[in-house]
């Protein structure tokens, strides 16, 4: 912990917690300098940077700024915005597995999606659908696990009851779609950024830029604060209920916008605390370099579901669910050793 | 046991007959569904007509009661027995109120290696899903008991490990039916969990599993009953513990497995029922299991015909029922109880 004084402002900080956010973020540059020279049309990276700084042909430019470079910035806000919900929601929970695809956020958002693909609507409709879809399940989720506040447990448990109605739900409107539609809709519900074009990227951009300061300046210290439990949070002067309703909304609302950009990817948010918690060895939540290591994992995520398997282009979210659940796994092995669980 | 019939007190005597007699009036609850199961659906049937359509080869009921609706009701009672009796004694052996095979992730390991089947080895037939489901049940139930059986789970943490475990398996699976538009059209109603695809030849194919692991399960009841008491009294009272929890292991996973393969993951029907059932008859597994395996039938196939009246013309699938019934009664449980602890 280090601490830098200037006049009358005081900034504490970790250097090792800085620097893997630095080096995450640098990691998630260069994917992202590969993603965007790589495809039917390959550039070298002095290519891309030359394109990107103004330079480049009119083909060029066209390729890297409304082809590649959309799907990119996608990639990288959905990652940071879904690490930045899994941070906050492991660490209100006060358990590692505590990530929204477990607590059914993203089957709510997934039922909405589906029910307009079940009705017929455009894939703006469908985005909306989503937002309202985990909005909807996170009020109902808050509502059912309310009892004198919202206790970590209450709301896993209530949580896991939801998502399996839910997902019964998503299963029937699934059959109920034609098959063509029923395709579709597989692929929204494993998350892919095939197509996405700037006009995904702009609300989830929004929402973060709005809810990303709030969590980070506002509500980060007392975040802490709360780990420590209700009793002594509280004496610490934190208001508890009020922070964790702003909290667990913001939560939310980053997860449903996410959903709508690219579908719910999953695991992201459940694996990406984890990795930058190992990295930087720092207790509490580690929500800037989460964000970082977030993006860096969907991006790196996405350039190996369109890279590794040459002709054939998996969805981005059946790279991360490989990933997350082997990862899972592993963890289910630790937390059983560690006598956690 | 030192109270043998003739030595019974009154008031156990009659706490017998009243379950005795519960156990009947259940079973004529499951006859009425049954009767209700093979009556209703796209052509409806008055009672006659159902009675003829079993018996005369001649009528013109009779095909449509052997060839769609008679395996229906069979798959629906064997599925539905097999799925409450495997929830009831995880629920015994991992002593966790929560454990049913749908919410620990255990139908969706058999859902996952019949999906690897049906995608990658041209596997399309449940006589053939049959074996990957088992394989798939197997593994999970193994996993599960490996986390959940130690002191430390509590109800809550295996169910979020179980959550986990699901979040995992569906996506595997929702992967492979992108993959493979093939498998999307035969897998997307069967992963709903579904008795609609039930015929004569599904059913004589995971007959013999459920009925093995029933007895199994049946004949664990008693030594279940006194692993309950700890593995100290057990052991005093003549139990061998590792031998039940084996034994336990494999007829979870041959219950599951089973009825995974015909029917596809089906969810709450292993919670809700015994939890029902222990309202009435207590804990002891003795009644428990019966009861559980005369209900849990008789709710799978009260849902499937609930399921056929309200999606006329067309019908809801079962799975989605039981998950719509049986989740209000699963956060009931959690937000009621003392559950929700860490």
């Amino acid at each position: 912990m280090t601490v830098l004084r200037t006049g009358g402002l005081s900034l504490r900080f970790r250097p090792r917690a800085l620097g893997v956010g630095a080096g995450a973020a640098v990691l998630a540059a260069g994917f992202g300098l590969v993603a965007l020279g790589s495809g039917d049309y390959p550039m070298g990276p002095a290519d891309v940077l030359r394109t990107l700084t103004g330079g480049g042909t009119l083909a060029e430019h066209f390729i890297v700024y409304e082809l590649r470079l959309p799907r990119l910035v996608t990639a990288l806000l959905v990652g940071a915005a879904l690490a930045l919900a899994g941070t906050v929601f492991q660490s209100l929970v006060r358990n590692p597995l505590g990530s929204p695809d477990i607590l059914g956020f993203t089957q709510g958002a997934s039922t909405g999606a589906l029910v307009v693909v079940v009705l017929g609507g455009s894939s703006l409709a469908l985005a909306g659908a989503a937002v309202v879809g985990g909005l909807g399940t996170g009020l109902v989720i808050y509502a059912l696990a309310w009892r004198r506040g919202v206790h970590g447990y209450r709301l896993i448990l209530v949580g896991i009851g939801v998502s399996a109605i839910l997902t019964g739900v998503n299963g029937y409107l699934l059959t109920r779609a034609p098959l063509l539609d029923a395709a579709r809709a597989v692929l929204w519900l494993t998350g892919s950024l095939d197509g996405r074009g700037w006009a995904n990227a702009g609300p989830l951009l929004a929402v973060l830029v709005v809810l990303a300061p709030l969590v980070l300046v506002g509500c980060a210290p007392a975040l802490r604060m709360m780990e420590l439990g209700d009793d002594a949070a509280s004496a610490l002067g934190v208001p508890v209920r009020r922070l964790r309703l702003v909290l667990l909304a913001a939560a939310v609302l980053l997860v449903s916008f996410a959903a709508a950009a690219a579908g719910p990817v999953s695991f992201v948010a459940l694996v990406a605390p984890h990795v930058a918690r190992r990295l930087t060895r720092a207790p509490g939540p580690n929500l800037l370099p989460s964000m970082a290591v977030g993006a860096a994992l969907l991006v790196g995520a996405d350039l190996l579901a369109q890279r590794a398997f040459a002709g054939h282009q998996l969805p981005v979210g059946v790279v991360t669910g490989v990933i997350g659940g082997g990862y899972l796994v592993w963890l289910l092995a630790l937390e059983r050793r560690a006598g956690r669980l | 046991m030192p109270t043998r019939d003739t030595a019974a007190p009154p008031i156990r005597r009659g706490r017998r007959a009243a379950r005795a007699a519960g156990l009947a009036a259940a079973a004529a609850l499951l006859a009425v569904i049954v009767v209700l199961s093979i009556a209703v659906g796209a052509k409806a049937m008055p009672l006659a007509d159902v009675w003829s359509g079993l018996l005369h080869r001649d009528a013109t009921e009779y095909a449509v009661v052997h060839r769609m609706r008679l395996p229906r009701t069979l798959l629906g009672l064997l599925a539905g027995a097999a799925l409450g009796v495997a929830g009831a004694v995880m629920q015994a052996l991992t002593r966790n109120p929560l454990a049913d095979p749908g919410l620990l992730g255990i139908n969706a390991g058999a859902s996952a290696a019949v999906a690897t089947a049906a995608a990658f080895l041209g596997v399309t037939a449940v006589g053939g899903y049959v074996w990957f489901a088992l394989l798939g049940a197997a593994v999970v139930t193994a996993l599960v008991y490996a986390v959940g059986g130690g002191r430390g789970a509590t109800p809550a943490r295996l169910a979020l490990a179980g959550a986990a475990l699901n979040a995992t398996l569906y996506s595997y699976v929702s992967a492979v039916m992108l993959l493979d538009t093939a498998s999307l059209e035969r897998l997307r109603f069967w992963t709903v969990g579904s008795l609609a695809s039930a015929d004569t030849a599904t059913v004589t194919r995971v007959l013999p599993f459920i009925l093995v692991g029933l007895l199994v399960a049946l004949g664990a009841a008693r030594p279940l009953n006194a692993l309950a008491l700890g593995d100290d009294a057990a052991r005093a009272l003549g139990a061998r513990p590792a031998l039940i929890r084996a034994a336990v292991i494999v007829a979870v996973t041959l219950l599951c497995g089973a009825a995974t393969a015909a029917c596809g993951p089906i969810v709450f029907v292993g919670l809700l029922v015994p939890h029902l059932v222990r309202a009435l008859t207590g804990p002891d597994l003795r009644w428990l299991l019966p009861y559980c395996a005369v209900l849990s039938p008789a709710l799978l196939l009260g849902a499937d015909v609930l399921g056929r009246v309200l999606g006329r013309p067309g019908e809801l699938q079962v799975g989605m029922v039981t998950a719509v019934l049986g989740g209000p009664l699963f956060l009931w449980l959690v937000t009621r109880r003392r559950v929700a602890q860490p």
